[in-house]
């Protein structure tokens, strides 16, 4: 089973995008399962660590605490931008060091991080577990500390590690 | 008459409110590209784009055909849920290699404690 669904959930996400994006029929059911069965054997042959979710009931949570972080960081930084050359705004660089080290969270957080305006992904280091982020107002580093540190990084590990 | 004309009110409202905040958070994130000066401050402008200036965008979308066509239309969250998986690879490509254009000048748009490659040493120090 395992061999024949290598990556079940990406599968799953795969006949899901397709019925979505054609229209609901026998036909295109069957085509985009073999799609996805081909998509799922060629990742793996690319990337055979398989990821490993733990707890689904965290991911709800996540996805609305960051739909309410986007919004609040749009209002701010449009209003910056706005005001801009007026406001003494300065960016800045800020390093967090994180706990979580896996690659699937560490790439979630980067969606997350990117999708969020005001911050944009600029280094991690693998050695030191160290993130340089690049923040567009420096008064909100320690927000953004408090946030990557005791909201997105607990919810990561409860869901990947 | 284009199906246009059928929408009520309740729910044109709604659908230009949604387009227009979506187009408007476009345009200040374009302006905002145009008009920074340092190249790392212009990574943050296009994610207004990105995020809720296609959000909104596709709402407003969703709600009119799943009106118009009287049954639910999502297809359009699939182009947002693309953009959301795909902007980070490219934002942290540029971010990334302008990090090491920097570096190899000295440039001082870097902190002086990022201009050089660090010593992993001393890092495990910073963390404590």
């Amino acid at each position: 089973m395992s061999r024949l669904f290598p990556h079940p959930v990406l599968s799953v996400a795969l006949v899901f995008l397709w019925l979505m994006l054609t229209r609901f029929s026998l036909g295109y059911l069957i085509l985009g399962t073999a799609l996805s069965l081909v998509a799922g054997w060629a990742y793996s042959a690319l990337h055979s660590a398989k990821p490993r979710i733990r707890r689904w009931s965290a991911i709800p949570r996540l996805i609305g605490t960051l739909f309410l972080d986007i919004i609040r960081s749009n209002v701010a930084v449009t209003r910056l931008l706005l005001t801009e050359g007026r406001s003494g705004r300065q960016s800045a660089f800020i390093r967090v060091p994180l706990q979580i080290t896996s690659g699937n969270s560490l790439a979630v957080l980067a969606i997350i991080l990117t999708a969020t305006p005001g911050t944009a992904w600029v280094e991690y280091e693998t050695e030191t577990g160290i993130l340089t982020l690049h923040i567009f107002d420096a008064s909100e580093t320690d927000h953004y500390h408090d946030v990557i540190r005791n909201t997105y990084e607990p919810m990561l590990m409860e869901i990947f590690e | 008459m284009s199906p246009l004309a059928a929408v009520p009110l309740a729910v044109a409202i709604p659908v230009a409110f949604f387009v227009v905040l979506g187009a408007t958070l476009t345009l200040i994130g374009a302006l905002g590209f145009a008009r920074l000066t340092s190249f790392y401050d212009r990574l943050h402008a296009p994610t207004l784009a990105t995020s809720w200036g296609t959000g909104s965008t596709i709402i407003a979308s969703a709600l009119m055909f799943s009106f118009i066509d009287g049954r639910v239309i999502l297809h359009e969250f699939v182009i947002g849920f693309c953009i959301v998986l795909t902007t980070p690879v490219t934002l942290m490509m540029l971010g990334r290699a302008a990090l090491m254009r920097d570096r190899a000048e000295g440039s001082d748009a870097l902190p002086e404690d990022m201009r050089h490659n660090r010593d992993p040493a001393a890092d495990t120090h910073a963390r404590d």
